[in-house]
């Protein structure tokens, strides 16, 4: 699916990967798609409750060789 | 939506003790939420601009894992809070886990606000030197203040 921007949070725990997903949604316009990738298992809930307290919507949330895959639209 | 709010009251300066109170701040400041943290105690040494010697001690803590068993008397013997702070500190970076440090920066960056208890600073003669910029001091009707208004408020 298309992504305007990818941030690839491998390798990080909690809370960076949220944090840095913040940061790279700061310079994007509303309507864009952010793909983040992720190693950490808990970044699979933090990501839902992300999207649900800042009104972006999150698009998809899977795996792609073993690792967390999600597509974030940009409220 | 007026934003959530947040209060911390970060009472603790050992390694593991320092963790919770940035990683929520900075976590609500992700969030949307407005953070403010009362640094109060020896919660004191994380404004502290050289993080360095923040520790974590094996003595009085048998839920930290060891290697190998270890008896009190040995954890209790010179070298070895040192060895057990760079063995949690190496542990953390393998698992990818942020130093105390960048959390902070990201808390500043995001806008908490961090408050170093001016009673305390006195009693441990800190001086503002010792500290990072950008932080304020005040007491606990400060901290009251902000703390009465928010929808979460944390003792840690």
């Amino acid at each position: 699916m298309h992504f305007d921007k990818e941030f690839d949070a491998s390798g990080l725990a909690c809370p960076m990967p949220i944090v840095k997903t913040k940061k790279s949604l700061a310079d994007m316009s509303s309507g864009q798609v952010l793909r983040v990738i992720a190693t950490d298992p808990g970044s699979v809930c933090d990501m839902q409750a992300f999207a649900e307290q800042t009104g972006h919507t999150l698009l998809s949330s899977g795996t792609e060789n073993s690792k967390y895959v999600f597509l974030l639209k940009k409220a | 939506m007026a934003a959530k709010k947040m209060a911390i009251i970060a009472t603790k300066g050992a390694l593991d003790m320092a963790y919770p109170p940035l990683i929520l701040a900075s976590t609500a400041a992700a969030l949307g939420w407005e953070v403010q943290v009362f640094f109060t105690f020896y919660g004191l040494q994380l404004l502290r601009k050289d993080l360095s010697g923040i520790a974590i001690s094996p003595i009085g803590n048998p839920a930290m894992p060891m290697p190998v068993p270890m008896p009190v008397m040995v954890a209790a013997l010179p070298g070895m809070e040192a060895m057990a702070t760079s063995m949690m500190k190496a542990k953390m970076k393998k698992k990818g886990v942020a130093s105390l440090e960048e959390l902070r920066s990201v808390c500043q960056e995001s806008d908490v606000k961090f408050i170093a208890c001016q009673m305390t600073v006195d009693l441990f003669d800190f001086t503002k030197s010792d500290f990072i910029d950008g932080i304020e001091y005040g007491g606990a009707a400060t901290f009251m203040k902000f703390a009465g208004e928010s929808d979460v408020c944390l003792f840690i």
